[in-house]
């Protein structure tokens, strides 16, 4: 797809940055074999085994959005290759340079597709011949999924919170809200790219997404509140609000995908197949902390009460002389910045930023909070993690471009077994 | 500007096989919301459906272009079927997302790599086009006026196409005069009452989801006849420019739809040429790149959704009276 100028520029200083950085960070990394690519956050990596033995020497070739590498595995049988955006490439093992006498052709195809998706990296392994998985291990890539599953869990917590209070509070079924998720992420795809720090441009972006959301409130919400549209009225704005919002962040941004610069650090390696940077790390810490702050601002403070009241009961509420209105506007505020908070962590997990990325977990959401129980905060937060670790691993067994699949199914299947969640009560089934 | 040129463009989307394909939908889309409530957010998966039904039948079982037609009816029956028996029973905004996420478990299924043998996953299908191009009766050659001049493989297109048109309008017209819509019109409005006259609710809501269904998988089929299916055509965007169109000319109503999809592809299709012409030198948008003016057709949209719904819920052939929205 065409570049805007805007974006070109954007892109071509946040590269430079990111560049710059890599290069300092790229020199205390310790490196595997014949390592291509590095200099990339997104790798390729995987393992070439004949009847569990390593092969090294054996030439892996990668191709695909207008980038093409190859590399050979090390004594260890391991090979990595470093890709400059994320997307589908094909991978292809060079025959010639695995023993004759292997009988590769009964294993599989020797060329096949990865795809990125979720992750920095993807695995392509070749295992031929009997052994296969032995020496990986099923229990270690699961824990490794297990891992990359909460990290996702726990950035969808953090939009699906908001969602949930929303909803709780308004009735709202808001199709927009993961429109918050892309604006966090690209406000602070802007910020960074005026070169301000990278920590405060986070901040700040947290910040213009809370005001985005108190902005909704003020201009949208609110007065068709007021007017007394029907929640499926309501439902369909935002719907046109979500289109509103995505098609202006492609104005701004293009249909190309954006990095948000580095925020340097080291990475480390768990049991082969575990990669986390110290960014991955600090953003499971980030989405804890904020997320039991928000737990404890629900439970202890006077405003916090206040919200569970109104999605008990808003008539009781309001009759006991809450605020209605105050406290819809304070969710709003908090809802859209804990969305624009997860869209930045998933920028750095993906990685990368892109006009439609809210729209893909758009379900996701929905189903991590109808799995918890519409309406309640805590509920949501339980589906999140739920819906993250079942989707990273299911790829275990699924291919991934049907990873989401597994979600969507149980998304249905807890509307149709039990419409309350795991946590929602039941008047709520209406 | 040439100013010819646009009008021409703009002129030609009215018998444009998109156009039927939106008519088709929307108004599948109206026996379901319109007529009986039905917040269906999966209009897409049955286009899908639909597409893939025909264009499968005839690449891997060798059928003819009309017995394709009639597998898509048939896979778009199974799938509201399979979609209402369990959920016809939820609230509204549930059924709306059951709906929704259905449409994308179809629409993954058929992007995905591991049925790439079936599916074609994502380079989609091509070539399906044998025997019903050869079916076309009109002698090889180009006819027509103006911006309505097509050669004769695109006139059979739109022969069929507008044929299938006109049948479904027929039928959603008389369905909604019958003592049978009168019935779904009332579960629309108060399904407790209908409940107490002793009508079936639920048969009465799984029919309508079927015919309906059937009508968006025509869609499909329309969409797939002039050259290809692509993937990426039916994603939830496409399921909220069906509902936007439909909203527009009136959900109650049989005329509405039709009007809708055909003014909101006129539109797109003018402003598909004018804006990116707007972005040059001199012009009122200058500074902006052509790409950026093409992207304020969705903008517009999606604001245009926001004000329907908002000032003219009953849309442009509507009634006020008809209760579409409930409260």
């Amino acid at each position: 797809m065409q570049l805007s100028k805007t974006g070109k520029r954007t892109i071509s200083a946040i590269a430079a940055v990111f560049a710059a950085m890599m290069l300092l960070l790229a020199l205390p990394v310790s490196a595997t074999a014949d390592e291509v690519g590095a200099e990339f956050e997104n790798q390729i990596i995987g393992n070439v085994r004949v009847a569990g033995e390593p092969v090294e020497g054996a030439k892996v070739s990668v191709t695909g959005n207008g980038y093409s590498v190859s590399t050979v595995s090390d004594e260890e049988g391991k090979w990595s290759v470093g890709v400059p955006v994320v997307g589908v490439y094909e991978v292809a093992i060079d025959r010639t340079t695995i023993p004759e006498e292997a009988p590769i052709e009964e294993f599989g195809p020797l060329t096949r597709q990865v795809e990125f998706d979720l992750t920095s990296t993807v695995i392509a392994n070749y295992y031929f011949g009997e052994a296969e998985r032995e020496e990986v291990g099923i229990l270690a890539q699961f824990l490794t999924r297990l891992v990359y599953g909460i990290n996702f869990g726990l950035m969808l917590a953090l939009a699906s919170v908001g969602l949930s209070l929303v909803f709780g509070t308004t009735k709202l079924s808001n199709f927009a809200h993961a429109e918050m998720v892309t604006f966090g992420a690209v406000i602070a795809l802007f910020l960074s790219s005026l070169n301000i720090n990278p920590f405060l441009a986070i901040l700040l972006a947290v910040l213009a997404s809370g005001a985005g959301g108190l902005a909704q409130d003020v201009v949208i919400w609110r007065p068709l509140r007021r007017k007394g549209l029907g929640i499926v009225q309501l439902m369909i704005v935002s719907i046109g609000l979500a289109l509103t919002l995505r098609y202006i962040f492609q104005f701004f941004i293009g249909g190309s995908t954006s990095q948000l610069p580095s925020l340097g650090g080291e990475t480390f390696n768990f049991f082969g197949t575990l990669t986390l940077s110290t960014t991955d790390i600090a953003s499971m810490a980030i989405s804890i902390a904020v997320l039991i702050s928000f737990a404890l601002w629900l439970t202890m403070t006077k405003t916090g009460k206040a919200t569970r009241a109104i999605s008990d009961n808003v008539d009781l509420a309001a009759a006991s002389g809450i605020d209605v209105d105050r406290v819809v506007r304070y969710v709003w505020v908090a809802a859209s910045a804990l969305a624009g908070l997860g869209g930045i962590l998933w920028a750095y997990f993906r990685p990368g930023i892109k006009w439609d990325m809210g729209e893909k977990i758009l379900l996701l959401i929905f189903a991590a909070v109808v799995l918890g129980g519409l309406g309640t905060a805590f509920g949501a937060l339980i589906g999140a993690l739920i819906v993250g670790i079942m989707v990273e691993t299911s790829t275990l067994i699924l291919a991934p471009d049907i990873k989401y699949v597994g979600a969507l199914i149980v998304l249905i299947g807890v509307l149709l077994v039990k419409p309350t969640g795991l946590l929602g009560s039941k008047e709520r089934i209406g | 500007m040439d100013w010819i040129q646009i009008l021409s463009n703009t002129a030609e989307s009215i018998l444009s096989p998109v156009t039927f394909a939106f008519v088709l939908a929307s108004l599948g889309l109206a026996l379901h919301f319109g007529f009986a409530g039905l917040l269906n957010f999966g209009i897409a998966g049955f286009m899908a459906i639909g597409a893939y039904g025909y264009a499968l039948s005839i690449l891997r079982f060798g059928f003819p272009w009309w017995a394709g037609i009639l597998v898509s009816i048939a896979a778009a029956i199974v799938f509201a079927i399979l979609l209402g028996a369990p959920t016809l029973r939820l609230r509204g905004d549930y059924l709306a997302i059951v709906t929704i996420a259905a449409a994308e478990i179809a629409r993954l299924l058929f992007l995905t790599n591991t049925f790439d043998d079936f599916t074609g996953s994502a380079s989609g299908l091509f070539g399906y086009h044998n025997s019903f191009r050869e079916a076309n009766p009109l002698p090889d050659g180009f006819y027509g006026l103006g911006p309505f001049s097509y050669s004769s493989t695109d006139w059979w297109v739109r022969i069929v196409g507008l044929s299938l048109l006109i049948v479904v309008i027929w039928l959603l017209w008389a369905l909604t005069r019958s003592p049978w819509g009168r019935v779904l019109k009332g579960i629309r409005e108060d399904e407790d009452a209908v409940k107490a006259l002793g009508k079936n609710v639920y048969a009465y809501k799984m029919q309508a989801l079927i015919i309906g269904g059937v009508f968006g998988a025509l869609g499909g089929v329309v969409y797939a006849l002039p050259s290809a299916i692509n993937p990426t055509v039916y994603v939830t965007s496409l399921t909220f420019f069906i509902w936007t169109a439909l909203l527009l000319g009136g959900a109650a109503t049989v005329f509405g739809p039709v009007l809708g999809s055909i003014i909101f592809w006129v539109l797109q299709a003018f402003l598909t040429n004018v804006l990116p012409a707007l972005t040059q030198d001199g012009a009122i948008l200058e500074g902006l790149t052509s790409q950026q003016g093409s992207t304020l057709r969705f903008i517009l949209v999606g604001i245009g959704l926001m004000l329907i719904v908002i000032y003219r819920p009953q849309g442009i052939r509507g009634d006020k009276r008809e209760l579409t929205f409930v409260k």
